[in-house]
């Protein structure tokens, strides 16, 4: 049995030990927003935060997040409020959309870490993430509009919109 | 150029004719709160068709953007085409759908006439109301959604539609109506589809064409855990001679099915199957005997003659001309898009109900149809969003094995191919092999060309995608002109990739032109603007008009500062122009070359001519932009056969550009008094040539093979 907290939630897993947390996450946990590129860490659509560090969930066993604090693209906001959910959607960054949600997790993670990354910080953290589409631009301009809608607001938005996923958690 | 999808062109044509029958009603739905629910007919992959097409319908009914709530229909006959690929979401709703929401509107005004004693002649509408100003009366379309229903449908060529400069919603940015939903996570995407008591499966396919799977330890794998069902799929031969899959019965690829409880116990039971393949006639292809028989075929006197204007021979032996010869190879490449392939079905008494992420689902409940042996009315296809589509969901496998795997074990179930399975069961971007020789006189005009072009396919038929035909550029543009050809037997699936053929074609016109302004002494865009110019007149079928692409090589050349900018030593600029997709591009690329032949392009300049009209700004730019990182991409990457096998399995073998690599890329649209055209494809191609032309000025080193990285060329 592997218990873990899930957007603040205390969720368990019964199953292979081996299963990795993606698949825990989208079909055992029915979390969908999580999504399957590559299976090898290459593409970076499967980012998720485990105790607040982005990690590729396709190639973290359920084993590795036991008793962990995971975040998921569910996890910033139900609402779509966080600042990062709210600048990509201001800039329309999405074309498919399917890499997105790993695109703002990483991101996410960044801005926890450096709350005002330049355009070299911001390519050195998200060299990981592939877009398949090439939104590239609108994601960089989306993580410097997200700094400025938190300085904006001076404080973190409603529902565990804070661009720290530790502090998302503690709601 | 038009014709990249002959059957399917045909296919829309002969809907378009029935476009007249389509119903405001199945399109329109008006609350009475005046919420307008409005369907988006298209399939959805990334191009913001779900946008634009009700965009085109709510401008013309004249309600405000807001108060548009959008659905997606299921695959239906009665929606006219339904179909998302070569750029034909504009040109193929352009009319029709400015004319449901146009009709739409006269049958408010006739109902609102009608309650007034007024004619409709009198009434005005304006964000969701119709007005009769002398009266100074006016009525929500919530209001008289009921009664307008009743009206008569007008003809829609009787329709007086809007004058252009009264566009509200059309010319502007609209907001993805599914953008909430993906930076929340909601389960919007085909691999999210969920089904009440539904199974998972994998697929293994025989890993060389046409093979097929003799015996599996099926016992062993069905006693894994969380296995259901272990089975193998005889398959369906796919018909001879290089079908078009998009059209012709693609078949059934043999294999082995793995059903389970959970999709990674399936693919967990799938790392311990073995399987007894018979290879069949392809077991020992590969690209290196390929490349090989294509350089013998060069040698040799082309088996087929494309188009002969002139006499080039005559040209090349004369005195008083300049030759150059090149020869440009280009690989298969996969679609690859980020979301594997996948599809749910559910056979059920005899009816069977898809959730598919296909660009052209109507196709694929036919091919289906035909597959399963059973009436289109029995089958459903619900779209649902793709994770990008480039050509790869024109092609309906996935939807095929998955409504076989379902009736077979007798449940719904979510196929899900792994990335490897994606990239190793593709219909490729056909390779090919380009021989060039072409002659500028004395005065540095490009008097002669000829292209000895050696493909796939048999006899005279090319491989799916993988054709030439006698109007390859600079046809019509020289006065001695030779086309022709030569083909190799092929095992390996091939179909349309973003901008089929242009993709790469224009890497090797405009390559080639660019060595032939270099001989002539003149300046690339100068050599290019006199070879427009001497083309034939506008209009003259089937060629590109000239003006057109003149008009856009200019603004480039302008917003670039081409010959205008004092550049830092080692920083250079290249060109490159294409037409396609009805679309006319021309990108500048400006970069610098580091000793260890690292390419860093420093800004890309985009300039478009997709006629009068830009539908959804805001999303043009971003699609734009989007293709030119796929260019960029694809100038990296390659598919190659050993032992009938394709080697490549995922991303860090077929990469993809990264946001470190990308660079500013400023998009600019030339209107032009032309039908508005599609933006999926025409602004991919010239970013290829743009780059490598650069590459060439600073490093005196011409790219003319592909992957780039064969030339030790990357990008930094």
């Amino acid at each position: 049995m592997i218990k873990l907290k899930v957007n603040g939630a205390a969720r368990q897993f019964d199953g292979d030990p081996d299963m990795p947390l993606l698949w825990v996450l989208r079909d055992e946990l029915n979390l969908k927003g999580t999504k399957f590129g590559c299976g090898m860490g290459l593409c970076g659509a499967c980012t998720v935060h485990v105790n607040g560090r982005p990690v590729r969930s396709c190639s973290t066993p359920a084993s590795a997040a036991a008793n962990a604090t995971v975040t998921t693209i569910e996890g910033l906001s139900p609402d779509g409020s966080h600042p990062v959910q709210v600048a990509w959607q201001e800039l329309d960054v999405p074309q498919c959309g399917y890499c997105q949600a790993g695109q703002m997790m990483s991101a996410c993670a960044l801005l926890a870490k450096n709350p005002k990354p330049t355009d070299a910080d911001i390519d050195t953290a998200m060299n990981g993430n592939l877009c398949r589409c090439g939104t590239y631009l609108r994601v960089r301009s989306a993580i410097h509009k997200a700094v400025e809608l938190t300085a904006s607001n001076n404080k973190p938005a409603t529902k565990g919109a804070s661009l720290s996923p530790a502090n998302g958690n503690k709601k | 150029m038009l014709g990249l999808y002959p059957k399917a062109a045909a296919l829309a044509q002969a809907k378009l004719t029935a476009e007249n029958a389509l119903l405001p009603s199945d399109f329109i739905s008006i609350a009475a709160n005046g919420v307008v629910t409005i369907t988006a007919r298209n399939p959805e992959t990334g191009q913001h068709s779900l946008n634009m097409l009700p965009m085109l319908i709510a401008d013309e009914l004249d309600v405000e953007w807001k108060n548009v709530k959008l659905v997606r229909p299921d695959a239906d006959n009665k929606y006219g085409i339904q179909f998302t690929g070569g750029s034909t979401a504009t040109p193929n709703n352009w009319e029709p759908m400015r004319q449901v929401g146009g009709a739409a509107r006269q049958m408010l005004i006739a109902a609102a006439a009608q309650i007034w004693g007024v004619t409709a002649a009198e009434c005005s509408t304006a964000a969701g109301r119709v007005h009769h100003k002398a009266s100074n009366r006016s009525l929500s379309y919530g209001e008289l959604a009921a009664k307008a229903a009743q009206m008569p449908v007008p003809d829609f060529k009787s329709l007086k539609l809007k004058d252009p400069k009264d566009y509200k919603i059309i010319g502007t940015t609209t907001h993805d109506v599914e953008n909430k939903d993906i930076v929340t996570g909601k389960p919007i995407f085909g691999i999210d589809v969920t089904v009440p008591g539904m199974l998972y499966a994998v697929f293994e396919k025989t890993p060389v064409f046409g093979g097929k799977a003799v015996s599996a330890n099926l016992d062993a794998i069905k006693a894994l855990k969380g296995v259901k069902h272990a089975f193998i799929v005889e398959g369906k031969p796919l018909p001879s001679n290089f079908p078009n899959y998009l059209n012709d019965d693609p078949g059934l690829a043999a294999g082995v099915a793995i059903v389970a409880d959970s999709w990674w116990a399936a693919q967990s039971a799938r790392e311990k199957l073995e399987v007894k393949w018979d290879e069949g006639k392809w077991a020992t292809q590969s690209s290196v005997d390929i490349a090989k028989k294509a350089d013998e075929l060069s040698k040799q006197t082309p088996p087929r003659t494309l188009r002969k204007d002139g006499d080039v021979a005559a040209v090349f032996k004369s005195n008083n001309v300049k030759v150059v010869e090149s020869a440009y190879v280009f690989p298969f490449i996969a679609h690859a898009p980020l979301e594997p392939q996948n599809c749910t079905a559910h056979f059920k008494n005899g009816k069977l109900e898809i959730w598919s992420t296909s660009q052209t689902p109507q196709i694929g409940k036919t091919i289906v149809s035909r597959l399963m042996g059973m009436p289109e009315n029995d089958i459903t296809v619900h779209m649902v969003r793709g994770g990008g589509g480039f050509g790869r969901r024109l092609y309906n496998d996935s939807m095929c094995e998955a409504a076989w795997i379902s009736k077979v074990v007798g449940a719904p179930v979510k196929l899900l191919w792994t990335r490897e399975d994606d990239m190793q069961h593709d219909y490729y971007r056909s390779g090919g092999f380009q021989y060039l020789k072409a002659a500028v006189d004395n005065a540095g005009k490009l008097v002669a060309w000829h292209n000895h072009f050696v493909g796939y396919g048999e006899g005279e038929t090319f491989t799916h995608s993988g054709q030439v035909d006698g109007n390859e550029f600079p046809s019509r543009f020289v006065p001695n002109y030779l086309m022709q050809s030569s083909v190799m037997p092929l095992g390996l699936k091939t179909g349309a990739l973003r901008a089929p053929r242009s993709n790469v074609y224009s890497w090797v016109y405009q390559s080639f032109i660019d060595e032939l302004a270099h001989a002539a002494g003149k300046d690339p865009v100068q050599f290019r603007l006199d070879l427009l110019s001497a083309g034939p007149p506008a209009g003259t079928q089937g060629v590109m008009n000239a003006e057109r692409m003149i008009g856009v090589i200019k603004l480039v050349a302008e917003k670039s500062g081409w010959g205008k900018r004092n550049l830092p030593k080692g920083t250079v600029l290249g060109i490159g122009f294409h037409y396609s997709h009805r679309g006319y591009f021309a990108e500048v690329a400006e970069v610098t070359v580091n000793a260890n032949k690292k390419i860093k392009v420093n800004k890309v300049w985009v300039a478009g001519d997709i006629g009068s009209q830009v539908i959804n700004l805001g999303a043009a730019e971003n699609l734009t932009q989007g293709a030119v990182v796929d260019g960029m991409s694809e100038m990296l990457q390659e598919i190659s056969l050993k032992d009938g096998r394709v080697v490549q399995s995922n991303y860090h073998q077929h990469p993809l550009v990264k946001m470190s690599q990308t660079p500013p890329i400023e998009v600019h649209f030339l209107k032009s008094n032309n039908p508005p055209t599609g933006l999926g494809e025409p602004a991919l191609p010239p970013i290829l040539p743009a780059i490598a032309n650069a590459v060439f000025t600073a490093t005196g080193e011409r790219i003319r093979t592909l992957p780039m990285t064969r030339q030790g060329f990357s990008f930094a």
